[in-house]
């Protein structure tokens, strides 16, 4: 008898679709493209995350910011005024994975090697020469490597200029993290 | 043929084919020199050096520039789509590479296709791209490093920047990190752990451990685990077992380390110079 039929219960994919969309994720080129961003987005006081981007946008190697939906027309406009523009504004109603921040050190003498995920940075304390660049496994990570090793920490070429991947941001983890342990 | 892809750090593109030849100051691959970095070229001299020790064919090299802007990478996953079964690979290894899991599965698409399908070895952004696109089966070896083990024990990560804290901090625990990678079937059947100690695993098993020398300065030093894919690539390609290239590879590496005397500011050419001789050491040490 049709009128004592259970009413279905709805499908994830529904479920989804009826929850109130309060976020959205803004799709970058570049994965420390998102350094910049956050920055300037958390100096103006924004409530956002750094996270992965959902399945259809991931290449393998991407980052993209988490941001409230009712602030979009005022983070859009701000970063276009910064050259900034994101490839994409899309609202989410999932959460993406976060960056990691831990970060590990070792000391070896006067050397001292940060590591944050699998990006490695040594430098000479003494000097504050970068000595070597190890780990990553993205194609920026030789090139960074030559333009940073040999520069002390305070000269060379900023990460969020000249890397544009994942384990370039992991690298200028590392970096921050030098920095305030010895000071730039 | 061992043929031997990745990216180097070049602004520009152009895909590179040839067989590789190398001097104390880098290799020459299809008319062009590169300097030893740690890399690809590391990992090619490493390959060169030991077909040279076999006596078998120097590899083949493919290669393009590309420092993060994706051209170079995605120049090589088109072309071995493309072109990978008349190439007549027995064994391939891919490193450096950005990671695109659409073009990757493009190359793994190719594989399927061809009868006799190379060994596939890969490390680095290659390794990245495997595990993220749930291919692992796909490859005969992997060779991570302690960051990366932790990433392919993390069955939610799609890179090693994206491994979860608590799986991160487990690290004292690298037979943990080793488990959960085979679980979650993102390792190989030979896999290398590269670390303070190497784990060499088999089907899921830790079979061996390398302990000694223990050569702290290494870990800092970028290319160390490069010539160590080098390594077991070229004993891959001359028939050795991929456990026993393993097990050599990760002797000589520390021999290698051991005989170049490395400060944390050593640089990975000064370790490929003694590689030649740590390879005679080892391969006496062991009998084989």
């Amino acid at each position: 008898m049709k009128w004592f039929k259970k009413k279905e219960k709805p499908s994830q994919e529904e479920k989804s679709d009826q929850q109130d969309v309060t976020r959205g994720l803004l799709i970058f080129a570049h994965p420390t493209t998102v350094i910049d961003v956050e920055h300037i987005l958390r100096e103006e006081g924004y409530e956002i995350r750094v996270v992965s981007p959902p399945p259809s946008y991931r290449t393998g190697c991407d980052l993209s910011v988490e941001f409230p939906m009712e602030a979009e027309a005022a983070i859009t406009e701000l970063l276009n005024t910064t050259n900034l523009t994101p490839l994409d504004v899309v609202p989410i109603t999932s959460e993406g994975m976060e960056p990691l921040h831990f970060v590990r050190k070792k000391w070896y003498g006067k050397y001292l090697m940060v590591r944050a995920a699998n990006m490695k940075i040594t430098v000479d304390t003494e000097t504050k020469v970068v000595v070597n660049i190890s780990g990553g496994g993205c194609p920026d990570v030789p090139y960074l490597a030559t333009e940073l090793i040999g520069q002390r920490i305070n000269e060379a070429p900023d990460l969020t200029e000249v890397g544009f991947s994942l384990c370039a941001y992991s690298l200028n983890t590392a970096r921050e993290e030098l920095v305030r342990e010895i000071g730039a | 043929m061992l043929l031997l892809a990745g990216a180097v750090p070049i602004d520009d593109p152009t895909l590179l084919i040839g067989p590789v030849t190398y001097t104390k100051k880098g290799i020459t691959l299809d008319g062009r020199e590169l300097a030893i970095n740690r890399g690809n070229e590391a990992m090619m001299t490493s390959a060169c050096i030991t077909c040279q020790h076999y006596g078998v064919d120097a590899p083949m090299g493919m290669v393009a520039g590309d420092i993060g802007m994706r051209k170079g990478s995605e120049a090589i996953y088109k072309y071995l789509a493309e072109h990978l079964p008349e190439m007549g690979a027995k064994v391939m290894t891919l490193h450096y590479v950005m990671p695109d899991l659409k073009l990757n599965k493009k190359v793994l698409a190719t594989i399927d296709t061809m009868a006799e399908k190379p060994a596939l070895i890969a490390d680095a952004g290659s390794m990245y791209v495997a595990k993220a696109g749930g291919d692992a089966h796909y490859y005969d070896v992997f060779t991570p490093d302690l960051g990366e083990v932790a990433f392919l024990a993390d069955d939610k990560a799609d890179h090693p920047s994206f491994t979860r804290g608590f799986i991160f901090n487990m690290e004292e625990d690298v037979p943990e990190l080793i488990r959960r990678a085979y679980a979650g079937k993102n390792a190989t059947k030979t896999m290398f752990v590269k670390g303070a100690v190497d784990y060499i695993c088999q089907d899921g098993e830790i079979v061996d451990t390398i302990r000694e020398p223990s050569i702290e300065t290494m870990e800092p030093i970028g290319g160390t685990g490069d010539l160590i894919t080098g390594m077991i690539s070229g004993m891959l390609y001359a028939g050795v077992d991929p456990l026993l290239a393993c097990r050599i590879a990760g002797r000589a590496n520390r021999a290698a380390g051991e005989l170049s005397q490395p400060t944390p500011a050593t640089q990975v050419q000064e370790i490929l110079l003694c590689l030649p001789q740590a390879l005679e050491k080892v391969h006496k040490d062991l009998g084989v």
